[in-house]
């Protein structure tokens, strides 16, 4: 049955608030969620104040400044801070986004930070996505031939070659499936927008011979048809994709095998 | 606790390669009633508070009697089949199949009163 309210050990508690930089004329309060899995205590948000004069414009330049200058403890996934890796996906302001490509100047009020909702907490703003990386697995991402391999390449026009733009794009940060109730309730059978995004990107490839089986092992009330175009995976997508919009592809294609 | 490989339990137990004939009914399901909800709204609205005899003369005409019919049929059809997705959604364990059969039984006995209580008004 669906929970509505947080169990008891993972109710948020009010954290500890760092001192403010001495002598700083431009402060910036930021909310962090904190959660150790080793002190056996309730998650909690602790308060934060940086100095934006000696900062970088986006959010992730004031985590790595707080990790560097206020508290080495806070914990976060970072890599390419150019919004290709997809490492820094969090809850920032009530949106799932990269903090890498989110800039500060969005933000009215307290920078508040959580991280991807609904996931399990390895520590701080880290989930653990080991399911999310196990449902793209599944949906064979690679490309799928039957015929034997050309000598030279697997030609492709132009035109069947657009047909990918708007789904290779796709970083797989997750922000797409945290947020979409759908995947909250039954995460474990249904597979959610960036996966159903990548099986898409797949079955329309004009080289991939697997079209049929691909869209076999998509249909089931679950894997895909959770889908209720709720459309918060097109909102929240930081890299500006539609998940939404490749989901309904793959049910109308069903529907034409159907009908 | 199981060991199970992360691939092993993201596949689970396959497609159930059904689905889509759900999906379709709900989509002409849903036409449907977007031709017979305003056609059941304006011949059956008229007669609220009116004497039962001409209730009873108004239903036993074809048009008013198909269109309620019709509206009463397929509105419990899909709300047989929306309310599964809802359960699907929201309820877990054997409480979901428990949920899915008596919303089921219910739509059916809907249907069969709905159309009982046509049938004594038009006859």
């Amino acid at each position: 049955m669906v929970q509505l309210t947080l169990p008891k050990n993972s109710r948020i508690t009010t954290g500890k608030t760092w001192p403010k930089p001495e002598g700083a004329k431009n402060v910036r309060k930021f909310q962090i969620y904190r959660w150790n899995p080793d002190d056996e205590k309730n998650p909690r948000v602790d308060t934060y104040f940086v100095d934006l004069d000696t900062c970088g414009p986006m959010v992730l330049d004031a985590l790595i400044k707080i990790k560097n200058e206020i508290d080495p403890t806070l914990t976060f996934r970072r890599s390419c801070r150019e919004g290709i890796c997809g490492s820094c996906a969090m809850n920032i302001d009530g949106i799932n986004t990269l903090a890498c490509i989110y800039g500060m100047d969005e933000i009215k009020g307290d920078v508040k930070i959580y991280p991807l909702p609904h996931m399990p907490v390895v520590k701080d703003l880290i989930p653990d996505l080991t399911h999310f990386y196990a449902q793209h697995a599944s949906i064979m991402p690679w490309l799928e031939t039957k015929t034997n391999t050309p000598a030279k390449e697997w030609r492709q026009s132009v035109e069947d070659r657009e047909k990918l733009d708007g789904l290779y794009e796709c970083v797989m940060c997750a922000c797409c499936s945290t947020s979409c109730p759908s995947y909250w309730w039954n995460g474990d059978r249904y597979l959610g927008p960036a996966a159903l995004l990548h099986a898409y990107r797949w079955i329309i490839d004009s080289r991939d011979e697997a079209t049929g089986e691909r869209l076999d092992e998509l249909e089931d009330p679950f894997k895909l048809y959770r889908c209720h175009t709720i459309m918060n995976c097109a909102k929240t997508c930081p890299k500006g994709l539609n998940p939404a919009k490749a989901i309904g592809s793959i049910k109308k294609m069903m529907v034409e095998r159907h009908v | 606790m199981a060991y199970l490989t992360d691939l092993k339990r993201a596949r689970g137990m396959g497609a159930a390669k059904t689905g889509t004939e759900h999906f379709w009914n709900m989509t002409v399901s849903s036409v449907a009633l977007l031709v017979l909800i305003p056609l059941f709204v304006f011949t059956v609205g008229p007669m609220i508070g009116a004497p039962y005899a001409e209730v009873a003369a108004h239903f036993a005409r074809p048009f008013p009697a198909i269109v309620t019919g019709l509206t009463i049929v397929v509105g419990f059809l899909h709300f047989k089949g929306g309310v599964q997705v809802l359960i699907e959604d929201y309820v877990h364990g054997m409480a979901r199949k428990v949920w899915i059969i008596a919303m089921i039984c219910l739509s059916y006995a809907a249907i069969g009163t709905g159309l009982f209580a046509l049938v004594r008004l038009a006859l």
